[in-house]
Order: structure tokens, then C-alpha cells, then sequence
């Protein structure tokens, strides 16, 4: 009998093979269960809310009646603004990573880094939003230039940069991940015929590149769109009577504002489920709030997850 | 054939001059490389001077609570006790009385009542699934599965929170026969929803670093497939097992949202995971809102901020260190 074989017979130690393999198996339906019950029971509780109505006009009544437009508003104005901060940042970083920086000590260092950044408490992201963005760079070009108090208080730009920095691992990893299955012998044919390193990046590497950049912009929106914590302290209001928008002057151009602040649907679920006067009477508004929530980030990911897996088949049969 | 003289001089002045022409466009190209690389450079540093700034400016803010409260306040304070009236040491988080109290041990037990619990727990199902995905499953059943983890790894922790304080929190009671509705036990099982995916999927990878040829040893050696995972599989991948756990608990002792909004908020120092407690990050979440800016107990929580920031980033090094090490180990 060898050390690793257990005891009994080959019929026996078959049996309790499959047995705890059938444990793994029952565990892990059970956990993508949960995550069907979960969907099942919002959806559930929720459904019968969503109307035209609903999704389409402010909160009214105190909070007890009407929808939730300005939060829906508010989400996606946040999350197009973060977006638009973090995706350059996000891919330059990680064409530094994957072009750039070779397999040495800088690479790792910055990897682990990356990684950290990932784990940071998304409450401390909040923390620094409010130290950082608010306090010292807001507040820091208000006495520069002498504005009062533009700049030095909470509002939708610096929420958005927080979640920006949320996000950044998110979209450094999966272009990463682009930038990686471009193929060697392509980058080596374009240096080949004289190509400098820039032009080989811009004209052969980040085309291929694209679908896998267009994964990650949305695994972050969708990250960043059901995140509550780093906004608490960075703009987020619990009702606003306005939308943030503003009008370009002498135009009849309406645009986002990023100084004010802005209703956010994460937040709305987590306020009204927590703070309400009375929670009972509110329940079907959270409900529905929460569907609209996990709709929008559920068919994200699933967007970006089926888009991936196609991408990462078609690279593989290009690789046969 | 000879050439007329004027024209050859014409023709080697345009040829010169194209010459020249290449030579600059290559000079401007060299120019645009340099500059994409000192750009790509400095991008490539963002996440360590994300990471760093995020510390300066916790401790800019939280140092300043070192100086205004006495270092042992943060661990205790003698007070008076109401009935016997009698002096007594208790440890205590009340920042809003007349003589404020900002003990860190009731919301660092909680922390730990709601992390430990759901990091033993995520961590064996976690590796059930882990061991699911990498060994057990076929390629086409993997192909569902994952992607049901990684949704469940993107629900909004705001819903996971409003759905256990709506619809499981009063079924978990009546299970358990709980005290308190809202306790860290529904806390500890609301982060492991978020934790598992992640272990899941950690697990996952440390088995499929493992070469096959370890496998076909183990087969060769008579082991079933069960004991092939049990004995060897394991043992090799521990180290990648239990970064995931290391991972897990940072994850579980950052979580905001879904402790925030079902464990209680109580602060106090117990063992009984069916009481309500408080945690550091739900502390965080409900009280910097309410204070006044640069007040005493604004830099106390930078402070607790700080602490928090400080063993997650210990956590997420470790777990880093034990990565690299397996890696090292396997590739060799």
C-alpha cells in the first residue's frame, strides 16, 4: 500500500471518494444557489414597483411616494465620470506593467501594490476621498485661487475620483490580460520592419487589445456603480431636489455638473432601508430600487463575462 | 545614355532632401517613443502612490488623535461606575458624552467576531468550490459555474445587506433562537457571501498551478481521484490555500456596507457571536458623516481608519509573499 492511498478496499475508498466529492459538488450548487435566491427574492420584491413611472420621476411625498430618477440619473453620471478618470489611467498603468517594466523587482513591486490597492476597505477609500480630494486638493485650490468654497466640499467630481482609484485595479488587471494574449511574434514582426516601440503599442498591440480594454472599462463601471461606502463622505445626498446638471451659458445645452451633489441608487437602497421613518411603508420603494441596482450591475457583468469568454476562445482557436 | 548634368544635380538634391526628410520623421518619431515611455513610466508607479497617498493621508489626519487623547484612553478609561459609584475600567466606545470615551477594543472584537467566523466559514466552502471548479467539474460545467460565482462576487453589498435585514435576518433569529435579530453571526454570514467567490476562485488557481504530471504520479501510485485531491493536491497548494483564506479575511474585515446595515451596531466587547456588535468600518461608515471637521473625535477616527488600513494592507502583503513563494516552488 502506497502512502497516499487510504485504507479499505478500491471498492470502499471509491465510494467515500465520490462522497466527498459529492460534498464539493453539493457545496458549490449551493452556493450559486444562493446567488439565484438572492436575485430571485429582489426580483420577487420588486417587480411589481418598477413602472414607468417609477423609473422616470423624483421622489415625492417625503420620500414615501414617486421614483427614483435623479438616483438612476445620479449613478450613471457618477459612474460615466469615473470611468473617464480611471480607464486612461487604468490602461497606461497597465501598459507600463505588461510593455514596459520586464520581469524584475519594479514589476513585482508594483504588482503587489496593484493587488493591495484591491484590498483597501472600500470605508477607507471613503476616508481618503475626504482627506485627500475634499480636504486637501479642494479645499487646497479654493484658497489658492481664492474661491470660497468651491472646490473644498463634497460633491459628484470628487466622488467620482475616489471610485476612480476603486476601480483602477479592476481595469489594470483585465487589460493586463488583453495586452497579454497579443501575440509575441506579431510585436517582433512590426520591430522588424523598423517600428518604434510606441508605433508597435498604437498600431498593432492596443487594436487587439480593445475588446479586452472594453471587458474591463465595464467590470469597473459595474464595480463602481454598486458601491456605497466611498461615497458617504464624498457627495452623495440623500434627496436632492434638483438634478446636477447645469446649463452651458448663453446655450440651451444642459451638461452634468460635477460640483454638485448627486442622489446615487446604492445609497438610496442603503438610506431608506436603514434611515427611513418608516421602514415598513417604504419597503416596495427600496425593493424596487434595489432591482433597478442589481439589474443594471448583473447584466454588466454578465455582459463583460460572456464577452470575455468569446474573445478568450477566438484567441485560443488563433493560437491552434 | 548619359544624363544631363543640371538634372542629375536636381535629382541627388530631391534625394537629399528625402533623405532629410526621413531623418527628421525619425527624429520625431524617436521624440514620441521617449516621451511614451517616461508617460507609461510614471502611470506604471500610480497604484504605489495611490497606495502611499492613501496612507499619508490617513495618518495626517489620524496621528493628530495621538496627541489630543492619551494613548491608554484608546485601550480604556477609569470611570465611574452609575450604580455602586465606584471607579472602574471599562473599555468603552462612547465618543459623544461629556467626558468621550474611545476605547478600540468593543469595535476591534467586533471586527474580529464578524471576520473570524466568516473566514472559517467562507473559507471551508470556498475550497469546497475551489476544488469543484479545478478538479471535479467538466470543462463545460465550469463554463456555468464560474461565471455564477463571479456574478455573486458583483452584487452590490448594499443589496446582499438589505436582503439579509428584510427577509433572512428574522428567519436566522427564529432558527437560532437569537436574542438580538440583528447580531454578528447574520453579519459574519452576509460577508461570507461576498468572501467565498473570492476564495473560490483563489483555490481554484493554486490547484491548477499544480503540473499534471503530480496527478498522474498519485494515479500511478493507485490513489483515486478523492485521494489524489486529499493527499496531494492539498498539501501542494496549501501554500496558495491559504493566501486565499489571508485574502478572505482582509476582505471580510473591510466590508462596509452589509455589517453596517445587520449586525446591530452595539459596541461592546463580547464573545457571544449572537449578540449585536460594531465593527471598526461600520463605526467609520456612521460616525465621520456627523462630526465636525478637524474635532477630537474626527482624528480619532482618521485613527481608527489608519489601524483598519494598516492590517489589511499586512494582509494583503503576507498573502502576496505566500503567493509569490508557491509560485517559486512550482515553476522550479
Amino acid at each position: 500500500m502506497s502512502p497516499i492511498t487510504g485504507r479499505g478496499g478500491v471498492r470502499a475508498r471509491k465510494i467515500f471518494g465520490r462522497f466527498a466529492e459529492g460534498l464539493c459538488t453539493g457545496t458549490t450548487v449551493l452556493t450559486v444557489g444562493a446567488l439565484a435566491y438572492l436575485l430571485g427574492g429582489i426580483a420577487a420584491g420588486g417587480w411589481r414597483t418598477i413602472t414607468w413611472d417609477f423609473l422616470t420621476k423624483a421622489p415625492e411625498n417625503g420620500m414615501t411616494e414617486g421614483g427614483i430618477f435623479p438616483a438612476i440619473f445620479g449613478t450613471i453620471s457618477l459612474t460615466v465620470l469615473m470611468i473617464l478618470m480611471a480607464l486612461p489611467l487604468g490602461v497606461s498603468a497597465a501598459i507600463y506593467l505588461n510593455e514596459y517594466a520586464g520581469h524584475g523587482l519594479v514589476s513585482r513591486i508594483i504588482r503587489a501594490a496593484v493587488n493591495n490597492l484591491a484590498g483597501v476597505p472600500s470605508i477607507v477609500f471613503g476616508l481618503f476621498g475626504l482627506g485627500f480630494f475634499i480636504l486637501f486638493v479642494g479645499r487646497g485650490i479654493d484658497r489658492a485661487f481664492g474661491l470660497g468654497l468651491l472646490f473644498g466640499q463634497p460633491a459628484m467630481l470628487w466622488a467620482a475620483a475616489t471610485l476612480a482609484i476603486l476601480v483602477l485595479p479592476v481595469i489594470i488587471v483585465a487589460t493586463e490580460e488583453a495586452l497579454l494574449a497579443v501575440p509575441a511574434s506579431q510585436r517582433e514582426a512590426a520591430y522588424a520592419v523598423g517600428a518604434t516601440k510606441w508605433e508597435v503599442l498604437r498600431k498593432i498591440v492596443l487594436p487587439q487589445a480593445r475588446s479586452g480594454i472594453l471587458t474591463g472599462a465595464i467590470l469597473g463601471v459595474a464595480r463602481g456603480a454598486g458601491e456605497t461606502a466611498p461615497l458617504l463622505f464624498t457627495g452623495c445626498a440623500y434627496f436632492l431636489p434638483h438634478l446636477p446638471v447645469v446649463q452651458i451659458p448663453h446655450t440651451p445645452v444642459w451638461v452634468i455638473n460635477p460640483f454638485d451633489q448627486f442622489m446615487q441608487l446604492s445609497y438610496h437602497v442603503f438610506i431608506m432601508s436603514t434611515q427611513s421613518h418608516n421602514p415598513t411603508e417604504v419597503r416596495p420603494i427600496v425593493f424596487g430600487t434595489a432591482l433597478v441596482l442589481v439589474s443594471l450591475t448583473f447584466l454588466m457583468n454578465l455582459g463583460a463575462i460572456l464577452w470575455r469568454r468569446r474573445y478568450r476562445r477566438l484567441l485560443e482557436e488563433a493560437r491552434v | 545614355m548619359s544624363l544631363d548634368p543640371s538634372l542629375e544635380r536636381t535629382h541627388s538634391v530631391v534625394r537629399a532632401r528625402a533623405m532629410e526628410g526621413r531623418v527628421a520623421r525619425r527624429r520625431k518619431q524617436r521624440a514620441i517613443d521617449w516621451l511614451a515611455g517616461k508617460y507609461f513610466a510614471v502611470s506604471g508607479t500610480l497604484a504605489i502612490v495611490f497606495i502611499m497617498l492613501i496612507f499619508i493621508f490617513l495618518a495626517r489626519e489620524g496621528l493628530k488623535a495621538l496627541v489630543e487623547v492619551h494613548p491608554m484612553r484608546f485601550i480604556g478609561a477609569v470611570t465611574e461606575n452609575v450604580i455602586t459609584e465606584k471607579p472602574e475600567f471599562t473599555m468603552t466606545w462612547q465618543p459623544v458624552s461629556e467626558t468621550p470615551k474611545y476605547s478600540l477594543v468593543p469595535l476591534m472584537a467586533g471586527s474580529a467576531l464578524v471576520a473570524i467566523p466568516a473566514t472559517i466559514f467562507s473559507g471551508l466552502v470556498g475550497l469546497a468550490c475551489g476544488i469543484f471548479l479545478a478538479e471535479i467539474a467538466s470543462r463545460r460545467v465550469r463554463e456555468i459555474v464560474k461565471p455564477g460565482l463571479e456574478l455573486l462576487a458583483g452584487v452590490p453589498t448594499v443589496i446582499i445587506g438589505f436582503f439579509i435585514l428584510v427577509s433572512v435576518a428574522s428567519f436566522l433569529q427564529e432558527v437560532f433562537h437569537a436574542s438580538r435579530r440583528l447580531n454578528a453571526f447574520v453579519g459574519a454570514l452576509g460577508v461570507s457571501v461576498v468572501i467565498i467567490p473570492t476564495i473560490a476562485t483563489l483555490v481554484e488557481d493554486a490547484l491548477r498551478a499544480i503540473p499534471r504530471e503530480i496527478r498522474e504520479g498519485a494515479y500511478a501510485l493507485g490513489a483515486t481521484r478523492w485521494e489524489t485531491i486529499r493527499r496531494v493536491l492539498i498539501p501542494t497548494g496549501a501554500s496558495g490555500i491559504s493566501a486565499a483564506l489571508i485574502l478572505g479575511m482582509g476582505r471580510a474585515l473591510g466590508e462596509t456596507m452589509i455589517v453596517l446595515m445587520v449586525t446591530g451596531n452595539a459596541a461592546v466587547v463580547t464573545s457571544d457571536i449572537f449578540k449585536s456588535i460594531r465593527t471598526m468600518t461600520a463605526t467609520l461608515a456612521a460616525e465621520l458623516g456627523e462630526v465636525a471637521q478637524g474635532s477630537e473625535q474626527y482624528h480619532v477616527l482618521f485613527f481608527v481608519g489608519m489601524v483598519l488600513f494598516t492590517i489589511t494592507f499586512l494582509l494583503n502583503m503576507l498573502a502576496e509573499l505566500v503567493i509569490s513563494r508557491m509560485r517559486r516552488k512550482l515553476t522550479l
